[in-house]
């Protein structure tokens, strides 16, 4: 029984590749000869292609390439074409958008401009993207519930990027392209708009991100563990429920008196991860633009408590200097 | 296959994935490692319970300090005795010290050279056997250096406390104290159509390492300081009536923080609520004393360092040929009070304050003769550093 304990899948089914069902005039879309690899059938299905491409996805795929170069491409140039320091320095480098108070015009290539421009780019490939899982979903007949979730994030994404600074009235309020300079950029939002953490959207998002955390470790582990009960079978068992559906309901229904289904599971699962993004997408939207300092505001409205002082209470000694 | 045979055939696939799985493991774990401080760290609670104001601080990095940062051993106190000459009366062109009885004097020329010139002695100031000659930019720069340590004592009392500064705090046996900082025109990219960093993006060794804006001094601790103040102080959003600073504006304040935070070896937590980091009622007491350090480091940098530009030779300069300047890793090194808050003043009081009749004006450089180099000049002559050993001596061999 020791394979249901693994980190890695123990079960890999090889056979010939398949291809799929039969799409019409569709299947010239379908490129690639199917391999196996046993390192990749640790993690999912060994086999390897064939993939879909189609016009959105090799659109989307361009696009992608040249947001990608254009932001490549100036992080080298930012270390002066050195790949030494590009390579040393890479979680540092960043794709900058226009400086504060540029508003919303098109700026100087080196301003702005190649920013605005990688962002054109990027969100065109993901919206392609986006396409394309709608449509690979309806040509597999399937619902939608994929495409939505992904919505859902693409979402987030907008309104980071271009719908709150259009709202501000300034691409400079933007978020930079890089690892670390977006994640400076993040914690200096939450400080200048008086700390994300009283952002009651921001609390949501977190209740769902954490959520969709510990329901999809539930789950796994829920469904490995009656694994030797056939218990991967969860779509037969929304309606026929088998000795290992008994035994999972029974289990939690034991330790907190309530359980999901077979398919109630997938919903909440599917409900947390989509209201992840929605929420923090309408708590970054609201910030700067509705509200301007989410502490004075948690204050006034009564969530953020107050504790006991333990100095002596400071007083702004700039009060009557001129404020530096 | 015999039963034994294929036993250890499958002894040695299972030793054989336990390898590759141990040593993925094994450099996994040792690039998350290098990633971090080692533990064990020490821990205090500065505030309320339950409300994250912890101060963390690596044994490992503060440890060494303790050595580093100690005060030197004081020369002995000079007996004052009544009516004794004064240097000003005996030595010409003594234009801060005069007030000091010349034994007094010679004590404090004696320690100025032991924590500023110890190798060179006498002679990275003074040239030649006329002591009372400026030819040297290094006398020139130090006397305004001794005017600037008595105005810090006497006027910014609220940073320093009764503490204070001497020329050790920052200098520690080195020509150039060991933390100042220039003007940068930021990490050399290519020109041209390619994006603009803004001085950001690049390794911040002085902020934090963050990719930060890596020069916050020239922003905020020389010229006209910028606005450090920028998160919202309403509810709601009042445009154009109160503060209306961009998100990168507490990117560039945040940046400056960082490099509070490691020239003092403090958290946030040592000067701020992080729930609100902006407001007074809930910071700790040293934030106002940190408040007061950034009206004190500008003025000090706009009133005594960019001012001496025109006396230093080419390589005390920086790249953009300003002066250097003092930022808070000058006097901090490393600790939240300079050597441990051990006060050199009672043994030292010539620095508390300007002396009886000593200049406090700054000399008009712009007119200033072409100075020498004591860094160009010949060898320390054998005598002065006789002399320093034996600073009346040393005081005696001057009036003659």
């Amino acid at each position: 029984m020791a394979e249901y304990q693994n980190i890695f899948t123990q079960v890999q089914i090889h056979g010939h590749g398949e291809m799929g069902i039969p799409i019409g005039n569709e299947s010239k879309n379908r490129v690639g000869k199917p391999i196996f690899n046993r390192w990749l059938g640790m993690l999912g299905n060994a086999q390897l292609g064939p993939i879909y491409l189609g016009a959105t996805g090799t659109l989307s795929l361009i696009c992608g390439f040249i947001a990608f170069e254009i932001i490549g491409l100036n992080m080298l140039a930012s270390v002066n074409w050195d790949v030494v320091q590009f390579v040393k320095q890479l979680f540092w480098l960043a794709l900058e958008p226009p400086p504060p108070g540029s508003g919303l015009s098109i700026p100087p290539m080196a301003e702005g401009g190649w920013w605005l421009l990688a962002g054109f780019f990027l969100t065109l490939s993901i919206l392609l993207w986006w396409t394309r899982t709608y449509l690979r979903a309806k040509a597999l007949n399937m619902g939608y519930h994929i495409p939505w979730a992904f919505a859902a994030a693409i979402w987030l994404y907008l309104v980071l990027g271009f719908i709150r600074p259009l709202l501000m009235g300034d691409f400079g309020e933007a978020v930079p392209f890089g690892i670390f300079p977006h994640l400076d950029w993040t914690a200096a939002f939450s400080m200048r708009y008086g700390n994300l953490f009283y952002n009651p959207f921001h609390m949501l998002s977190i209740v769902f991100l954490y959520g969709s955390a510990v329901l999809f470790g539930m789950h796994a582990a829920t469904i490995l563990a009656v694994g030797r009960y056939g218990g991967e079978r969860e779509i037969e068992q929304i309606t026929d429920r088998g000795t290992a559906t008994e035994r999972a309901a029974l289990f939690w229904r034991w330790c907190m008196g309530f359980n999901a289904t077979m398919e109630s599971v997938h919903r909440w699962a599917w409900w947390f991860a989509i209201l992840t993004p929605i929420t923090g997408g309408i708590g970054i939207l609201l910030t700067g633009t509705v509200v301007d300092n989410w502490y004075i505001w948690g204050v006034k409205h009564g969530i953020a408590p107050a504790y006991p002082e333990v100095y002596p209470v400071g007083i702004d000694p700039a009060l009557g200097v001129e404020a530096k | 296959m015999r039963l034994q045979d294929f036993q250890k055939l499958t002894l040695r696939r299972v030793v054989s994935q336990r390898l590759v799985k141990l040593s993925v493991v094994a450099v996994l774990a040792a690039g998350i490692q290098g990633c971090f401080e080692a533990p064990p760290m020490e821990t205090e609670q500065v505030g309320f319970r339950g409300v994250g104001m912890w101060s963390t601080t690596n044994p490992d990095i503060t440890d060494p300090l303790v050595a580093l940062n100690q005060v030197p051993v004081a020369s002995p106190k000079v007996p004052a005795v009544e009516g004794a000459p004064k240097a000003g009366d005996i030595y010409q062109n003594v234009q801060v010290l005069g007030d000091l009885s010349i034994a007094e004097f010679a004590r404090t020329m004696a320690s100025i050279t032991a924590w500023v010139s110890p190798e060179q002695g006498c002679a990275y100031c003074h040239e030649g056997g006329n002591f009372a000659d400026d030819a040297l930019y290094t006398k020139v720069v130090s006397r305004r250096m001794m005017q600037m340590t008595q105005n810090i004592n006497s006027q910014w009392s609220d940073h320093v406390g009764s503490t204070g500064v001497t020329c050790y705090t920052c200098h520690r046996g080195l020509n150039v104290p060991a933390n100042i900082w220039f003007e940068q025109d930021g990490p050399v990219t290519a020109a041209g159509m390619s994006a603009n960093s803004y001085q950001q993006n690049h390794v911040g060794t002085e902020v934090g390492y963050t990719s930060m804006l890596s020069d916050p001094f020239s922003k905020y601790l020389a010229g006209e300081p910028d606005k450090i103040r920028v998160a919202a102080q309403n509810a709601l959003p009042m445009r154009g009536e109160t503060n209306n600073e961009p998100t990168q504006a507490l990117e560039n304040t945040w940046s400056l923080m960082m490099h509070m935070s490691d020239s003092l070896g403090v958290n946030c937590t040592a000067c701020h609520n992080t729930r609100n980091f902006s407001s007074w009622e809930m910071s700790p007491p040293a934030r106002t004393t940190a408040w007061h350090a950034l009206q004190m480091v500008p003025a000090l940098n706009n009133d005594y360092m960019t001012p001496l530009q025109p006396i230093y030779p080419d390589h005390r300069l920086g790249s953009l040929d300003d002066a250097p300047k003092t930022n808070c890793a000058t006097c901090h090194q490393g600790i939240n009070k300079p050597l441990y808050g051990v006060s050199m003043l009672d043994d030292y009081p010539v620095w508390r304050a300007p002396l009886e009749g000593g200049s406090l004006e700054a000399p008009d450089y712009s007119t200033a003769p072409d100075y020498g180099d004591p860094n160009n000049l010949e060898p320390v002559s054998t005598e002065s550093s006789a002399a320093l050993a034996d600073p009346e001596a040393a005081a005696e061999s001057v009036v003659q």
